[in-house]
Parts: structure tokens; sequence; C-alpha cells
């Protein structure tokens, strides 16, 4: 070794590495290989984004749940330090309470809890099936292949979102229009705001009219708080939006790539499609939760007070930022974590986040999640993919990670 | 269900309680939620047999508002 000759290597520090990290090409699937890496080696440790700012990254499982779970860090994308998303698709906007810190978050947060109480969701649970068969029905009866990500995958969130928030059967067609281009892959920049715009203003006239006529619906009770002084209309306006915005796409993603996942795994999804027994599609859905990954860029904090954690000092101002996939594929929790084994135990995954500000809907992202997987494959026993896998495009720098398309065949 | 007499005891803080009803999934006989989807203990002595169920429920609970106390 030329160092025991010329005496010890000069330390150089480790470059600090970048976020966010590519995915290994033949494994869209799977953490990127330098996460795993990090969470062997250096489970906190910074990092740098576009900006050239650098927050620290956290990666082992415990410290992930610790952090997001302490009062010590916030929310508030305009804390010092908090880590931007800022990427090729432009910054993130502000949106109601899920980037504000307590009081003011819980304060609101709880104003729109009530609809995603477990039972409360379960009663949904007909409608969700009729539109999953409805739309299945469509596909049947349809030419084959189809995009799965057009013909199903959006459609299912977006019409379960208007089952929730009370929109008028009639008004159906024109909030899944604007809702499919507000994500659309081939929609300009002016065009997605253009449809947030006609959305945000349909959804503050209808709130109008719920204030006016109240019903037994999730408007209604916005409307309901504009009308005790609780909340202006504006702010109820931003709620119902944030609601959308949160359960559509990232729904729609977990569909599409839990089909893409099974069709690579068709051991897991014989069992899935074949299986007599109830709790195997909860089990599913928990796993799949866990072995896929759609909030890829992670959540980020601002460090408030100085913490004290896995041997490292977190100083006040600086950012962390936790990313759930390489958590979920923590081996110290979930062993063999690369294996995606329907009938394993995975509900301790944080797939939807931890702490204070965890996933609101996650509930009824569940029962959707548990209704598609345990009905689309075997209605469609033979579903396939009608492309090559190499051809499948990933939205590798989306906020929200997933595939363009999903082209399929019975 | 015959209630033990002895043997741990849950303590759930509501004021802490975000509503996840995660709680509801894991142990249906021990919570359930009020009309805010807010977490309300039913039964703070369980039988052992619901113990694993709590135990998954202080695990999933994302605001630590369970706790088991064994004693």
């Amino acid at each position: 070794m030329a160092d025991t000759l010329t005496g010890p290597v000069p330390e150089v520090p480790d470059a600090i590495p970048e976020f966010p990290m590519p995915r290994a090409a033949r494994c869209p699937l799977d953490p990127p290989p330098a996460l795993r890496d990090l969470q062997e080696r250096a489970p906190l440790t910074k990092v740098r984004l576009r900006d050239g700012s650098e927050p620290w990254l956290v990666t082992r499982y415990a410290d992930q749940r610790a952090l997001l779970g302490d009062p010590r860090v916030s929310a508030d994308t305009d804390s010092p330090g908090y880590p931007s998303k800022a990427g090729p698709e432009g910054g993130e906007g502000k949106l109601s309470f899920i980037m504000m810190d307590d009081p003011e978050h819980a304060r609101l947060r709880r104003m729109v809890t009530a609809p995603f109480a477990v039972k409360r969701v379960e009663a949904l649970r007909p409608a969700v099936q009729r539109i999953v068969d409805d739309l299945i029905d469509g596909l049947l009866a349809g030419p084959a292949p189809v995009d799965l990500v057009e013909e199903f995958a959006l459609p299912v969130p977006s019409l379960v979102i208007c089952e929730l928030l009370g929109v008028p059967y009639d008004d159906h067609a024109f909030f899944q229009d604007n809702t499919r281009t507000m994500v659309h892959r081939d929609a300009t920049p002016e065009q997605r705001g253009r449809a947030a715009r006609e959305v945000a203003g349909y959804l503050s006239a209808l709130i109008g009219r719920r204030i006016a006529d109240p019903r037994e619906d999730l408007l209604s009770g916005i409307a309901a708080r504009v009308t005790a002084g609780e909340i202006d209309h504006g702010q109820a306006t931003e709620m119902a939006l944030l609601l959308l915005i949160a359960g559509h796409e990232t729904t729609a993603n977990m569909i599409a790539l839990g089909t893409l996942a099974l069709l690579r795994h068709p051991d897991q999804l014989a069992l899935l499609r074949e299986s007599d027994d109830p709790g195997l599609v909860t089990s599913a859905v928990e796993e799949l939760l866990r072995y896929l990954h759609i909030t890829h860029l992670g959540r980020r904090r601002a460090v408030t007070e100085d913490i004290e954690i896995g041997g490292r000092l977190l100083r006040a101002g600086e950012g962390v930022i936790m990313v759930n996939e390489v958590a979920n594929r923590d081996p110290e929790v979930f062993p063999d974590p690369d294996r995606l084994d329907l009938t394993r135990d995975a509900r301790r995954h944080v797939a939807f986040g931890f702490g204070v500000h965890q996933c609101l809907g996650q509930p009824l992202a569940r029962m959707e999640l548990q209704v598609v997987y345990g009905t689309l494959y075997r209605r469609i026993p033979t579903l396939s993919l009608a492309c090559s896998p190499d051809d499948v495009r990933f939205k590798h720098d989306a906020f929200i990670y997933g595939v363009h398309s999903l082209p399929v065949a019975w | 269900m015959t209630r033990p007499m002895s043997g741990p005891t849950v303590e759930l803080e509501s004021d802490k309680c975000v509503a996840s009803g995660q709680c509801v999934v894991a142990a249906m006989q021990v919570f359930d939620q009020d009309d805010d989807g807010i977490a309300i203990l039913l039964d703070e002595r369980p039988a052992p047999a619901l113990l694993d169920d709590v135990r998954e429920a202080v695990a999933v609970c994302p605001a630590a508002a369970i706790r088991l106390v064994e004693r």
C-alpha cells in the first residue's frame, strides 16, 4: 500500500453527497443505493441540495421517528434552515396547515379530522367499491391496451374525493377534467396553473353554497367553520384544495406502482388474487406502502432548538430531511427488507410520515388501496404489462414519485 | 370477557391525539374515536389476550399519546 511507504494519506474530507440521489437503473422500485450506503455507514449526515444548502439527511427508522415526533422541529417552510424542495418543477406552494406548526396547525387540522375517523371511512367503502367496479367495467368494455394511470389510477382517487367533499354528480366531469390537467405529464405549467385556479374557484363557490345550505359532507363541515368565524372563506378553500392535492396523485401513484410491483412479483400477485383470507389484502396494502415510495423527496423540517441525536448535534437553524423509503427498508425493523412479502407484518412503516403531521387522510388512502388491490387483479386476472419493462418511465424529477404511464392489457 | 383485577394499564393523553385512528385499527376493543376523530379509551385494563394489540397501538400512534404501564 502506498501510504505505508509515503506516510499517511492526507486527510481529505468525504465530499458532501448531493440529494436527491439517483436510483439504480434496473431497480426503480428500490431506494437509491447511495441512501442504503449512508444508512449503514453514516445514518446522520449532511447532504447538499440543488440550492447549495446543506441540511442533515436522516436515514434510520428510529432516528426518523424520533425527529418527526420532536416538537423542536418545524414544518414551516419559512423557518430558518427549512430545506427547500425547489427543483425542476419550481418551488412548492405553502398550502394550509401542513406547513404550519402547533398550535395553529392543530387548530386547523382538527377542523377536518372527523371525516377521516376509521368508522366514517369504513362507511364510504361501498361507494369506493362502486367507483372501482364502474371504472373496471369501463376498462373491460373498451379496447386494450390502455394506460392504467390515465384510465384507472387517477380517476379512482379523484372520484373518491368528489364523494368525500360532496361534489355533486353533475360536476364530476368538470372536476375530473381539471384535476387530471393539474397533474398531467403533458400539461404546461400554465395549463396546470389554470386548472388549479378553476378547481379552487369551483371549491370556493361550492363552499359558498354549503354555507347557505349545509349538507352532511366534508365541505359543509368546513363551511360551518366559516359561519362560526373560525376561519375565513379563503382559508376554507385552501383547506379543501389541500385535501384534494394530498389525496389525488399520491393515491394514484400507489395504485400504478403497486400494480407494477405485483406484475414484477407474479408469486405475490397470485397470492393476493387467489387467497381466501380477507386479512391478506389488508397486510398487502401495508407491505406495498412499506416497499414502495412516492414521497421520495422526504419529509423536511427545520430545527428550532438544538437536538442531540445519534451522537450528532443538530443545531437550531439547520434543516433535516427524513426519507421514509429508506427507513422502510431499515433491516433493524424489517428483516430482509428488500423482499416484497405480502404476508409480513409491515404496519409500523412510515410511508405516511410520523408525528403530528402524519398524513391526515391515511385511513381513507388505506381503504381505497384495499378496495383497489382487492378488486382489480381478481376482476382482470390476466392483467399484464403491454410494453417492455425497460420502457416504463419513472417520475424521477416530480414531487411525487410514480410512473408517467402504465400500458396494460389482458 | 373477564376483566383482570390487576395487570398493565393503558394511558391515553387525548390532548396529544392527532386523530390518526391507528389505535382503533390496531385494537378496536380498547380504543374508539369521538365525533372529531380524537381517540377514546374504552378499556383501561384490557384482558391479556388484547395486550399485543395494545402494544401495536402504542407503536403506531404517531403522536406518542398512548402508553401501556406494566405493573
